[in-house]
């Protein structure tokens, strides 16, 4: 049989974006604000509300608003009773992370760089899109360097930027060979950065609070649901009647019920499971129980929406090839439902991360517990402070929740564009 | 073969787990002397609800209702905002005004990426407690609005209904009939039917009707202020507010975007085919574009709406008595742990049932019917 050797025609154009028209500004404000009498009633009206809202929350952000509780407790907020002594462990872990992640997404754009080149994915976004993706977490760092008011923690932050940029700059001069692996070397990071806080003496989880704590939740919830979720997902699809029924059964239970009442398995059942006399786990690893039974039921089903999406033919071909069923699953499906579910899984990410402030309702110390704590303190008690810590609070969710999703978009468009 | 060998030997493994977990359970329930009957539903419930007449002495299985109840009042109630101000917003974001699409945009990104526990406890702690003291209320004689809640006017009973409500059932079929009369004018003729309106101009005047003709059983009740709080008129409480706004903001976000992108799914050629018959937009929206969006916005809808009925659980962390927050005082009086999160999930999976079950319904009505 010949064969054709695709790789010396040209190469399909990419879809073209449409030329940008240049619009004069007196048109623009026509077109966009005053094109019917509605339409510029409409603008009116917003603009003054707009306006007056603008004017309400500046005014209390840099006027009014009385930012000393989170100053005096920014520490707690944080880390919460994290030992003096011990926080050199977490700078030392976000330095890993930051030099990781930073190697990983260098050779991500590489190897990006190189599919653009040979036009199989279409190049998205202009000119200021790396200003606009970091744009909210340095804006939330600042926030969170002023109120800290701290030259050491300036620095040494500064110095993990550094090795960020430094990690992305040399990611994109490692071989295209090795790019493949810095994903994993990502993971390795996550790993290690966790190890040297609570290893060799280190601090246990069942002590942390604030946000350290509703980052581990999320994290550690969703790296060990994410096992489950694939079994569960797989046991669902399988031709064996037995498997699927009870997979299905313990998906739509979980599914039917809200996450607090799974927390309360976890908070108040949990220790009933255990032989009489075993000591019953910490309340934060009750709580990591329920997240994960809970998170895994929903992950199950992002990954059912993978396998379904992976077309009859690919386990037709493997069947041909004579491949057994596991690796038909292992090497031929789950890397191509994988793919297609990582933006649908980083929502499920987004949305545990909020859930985790849930785990106050038991009674744990994170960022919500937090919050809640230190408008109890004598100082602070009574005086209507509420107002300003909540609204702390909700910007670090924000933040973390915002450039997240954007994320998951590009990857969305990114992914779909890829596709062969 | 093997298959079933190993069917087995799964399900032996599933089971056997199960079994040791319980067999564990009822170990240490007999050692605490609990026992596993579900008998503690029919004790006395030894709590009093609040703003219900739920009687202290009366069994928790009742506690429990009175929770369920709640639960229903404010799902419904949320998943009705949130529904109209979703849809708002979702085709505000694609208005052709530039500031009113940055606007719902703003809203959606604002509410859509904040936990919605922290949302109620916001309103709750930081709005609606924050709110001057009854003696400084704003009262503006039928609405009181203080820390405690919302008063507004209400009816109250003052004779016999049973006329009343003879003429308004009368009234409610007389109001069909002329529904079914304006539909099949309508089909005849093509004059515009306005069955909607005609309908409640029927209703309305059974209403009055009955009112004068019933020795007017009924009239209304003004909400008093007093030092201690308010009498009379109906109380909207600091709790449900706060769960009620929360659910609303964050669920009509979610919903937003569902609209958005339901609307953006009909084919553009339908738009233009609107625009080409020279309907005004109000009309190409009402009666092209979101008839049509909204056979592919029901199941993700129904999703929203099941996920508002679950986190209305939340309640139980501004201490609304909904059933979540009823259980939780129940375990904290004394009733067995396992038994209780285990009535607990069963009534939830009795709204998610009930919920797919409707929605599956209205599924099926609107389904296109392929030619």
């Amino acid at each position: 049989m010949t064969s054709i050797r695709v790789d010396t025609l040209e190469p399909l154009p990419g879809r073209e974006e449409p030329p940008r028209r240049h619009v004069p500004p007196g048109r623009w404000l026509r077109e966009n604000l005053f094109s019917t009498w509605y339409n510029s009633v409409l603008t009116v009206l917003f603009a003054a509300l707009l306006g007056l809202l603008l004017y309400r929350v500046g005014r209390f952000v840099f006027v009014d608003g009385r930012w000393e509780i989170i100053e005096r407790n920014l520490r707690l907020l944080l880390v919460f009773r994290f030992p003096d002594d011990a926080l050199w462990r977490l700078w030392t872990a976000m330095y890993v992370l930051a030099g990781t992640f930073g190697l990983a997404a260098g050779a991500a754009a590489t190897v990006r760089r190189a599919e653009v080149a040979a036009g199989r994915a279409r190049p998205i976004g202009g000119r200021f899109l790396p200003l606009r993706r970091v744009a909210p977490v340095v804006v939330l760092a600042a926030v969170l360097l002023w109120l800290a008011g701290s030259v050491g923690a300036t620095l040494l932050v500064a110095g993990a930027a550094a090795v960020a940029v430094l990690g992305r700059l040399a990611g994109t001069l490692l071989p295209r060979r090795y790019a493949k692996w810095t994903a994993v070397l990502a993971l390795v990071g996550l790993a290690a950065a966790f190890g040297i806080v609570i290893g060799l003496g280190g601090v246990s989880p069942r002590t942390w609070g604030g946000l350290l704590l509703t980052i581990y939740l999320a994290i550690g919830g969703i790296a060990i649901s994410f096992p489950l979720g694939v079994l569960l997902a797989l046991g669902r699809r399988s031709s064996l009647p037995a498997v699927r029924v009870v997979c299905v059964t313990y998906i739509e239970i979980i599914r039917g019920v809200p996450l607090i009442t799974v927390l309360f398995v976890g908070y108040l059942i949990i220790g009933f499971t255990l032989p009489p006399g075993t000591p019953t786990p910490s309340v934060v690893t009750r709580a990591m129980i329920g997240i994960i039974l809970f998170t895994a039921a929903y992950v199950a089903e992002i990954v059912r929406g993978g396998l379904q999406s992976v077309p009859r033919g690919q386990y037709e071909a493997a069947q041909a090839l004579g491949l057994s069923p596991v690796k038909t699953t292992w090497l031929i499906v789950l890397p191509q439902a994988l793919r297609a579910v990582i933006p649908a899984m980083v929502g499920q990410f987004i949305s545990l991360f909020k859930d985790t402030s849930l785990v106050f309702i038991i009674g744990l110390t994170e960022l919500l517990g937090v919050a809640d704590l230190i408008t109890k303190q004598r100082e602070f008690t009574a005086q209507g402070l509420i107002f300003e810590t909540l609204l702390f609070v909700s910007l670090l969710y924000w933040v973390g929740s915002y450039s997240m999703s954007r994320e998951s978009q590009r990857l969305e468009r990114r992914l779909g564009v890829g596709e062969r | 073969m093997l298959r079933v060998v190993f069917q087995l030997v799964f399900l032996v493994l599933v089971v056997g787990v199960v079994l040791y977990l319980y067999s564990n359970v009822l170990r240490n329930l007999d050692r605490l002397g609990i026992g596993t009957s579900f008998g503690f539903l029919d004790e006395s419930a030894g709590f009093s609800i609040a703003n219900s007449d739920f009687d202290p002495s009366a069994n928790l299985f009742a506690a429990i209702l009175v929770g369920v109840q709640n639960t229903a009042i404010v799902s419904f109630a949320g998943i009705a905002l949130a529904t109209v101000i979703g849809v708002i917003v979702g085709v505000a974001r694609l208005s052709t005004n530039w500031l009113v699409r940055r606007t719902a945009a703003g809203y959606v990104e604002t509410l859509r990426n904040v936990p919605v526990l922290i949302i109620i406890l916001f309103w709750y702690l930081a709005v609606i407690l924050q709110l001057p003291p009854i003696q400084r209320a704003v009262d503006w004689g039928w609405l009181v609005l203080s820390n405690r809640g919302l008063v507004v006017v209400w009816l109250e009973r003052t004779g016999d209904l049973a006329v009343f409500l003879a003429v308004l059932g009368a009234g409610a079929v007389l109001a069909a009939a002329v529904s079914v009369w304006r539909t099949r004018r309508f089909d005849a003729t093509g004059q515009p039917h306005r069955r909607l309106l005609w309908a409640a101009g029927v209703l309305v005047a059974a209403v009055v009707l009955g009112f004068f003709a019933g020795g007017r059983p009924f009239g209304l009740s003004l909400p008093e202020r007093g030092e201690l709080g308010t009498e009379h008129g109906f109380l909207l409480s600091p709790e449900y507010g706060a769960i009620l706004i929360g659910l609303t903001l964050y669920t009509s976000s979610h919903i937003a975007e569902i609209v958005r992108g339901s609307i953006l799914a009909v084919p553009r050629g339908q738009t233009e085919a609107a625009n080409a018959l020279g309907l005004s937009p109000f009309a190409r929206l009402r009666y092209v574009v979101l008839p049509q969006a909204t056979r592919i916005m029901i199941p993700p809808l129904a999703n929203q709406y099941l996920n508002l009925v679950k986190n209305s659980s939340l309640g139980v962390a501004i201490a609304y008595p909904e059933v979540t927050r009823v259980i939780r005082i129940a375990i904290g009086q004394q009733a067995p742990a396992p038994q209780s999160v285990l009535v607990l999930m069963l009534v939830y999976l009795c709204f998610s049932l009930g919920i797919s079950l409707v929605t599956n319904l209205v599924n099926r009505r609107l389904a296109l019917r392929e030619r």
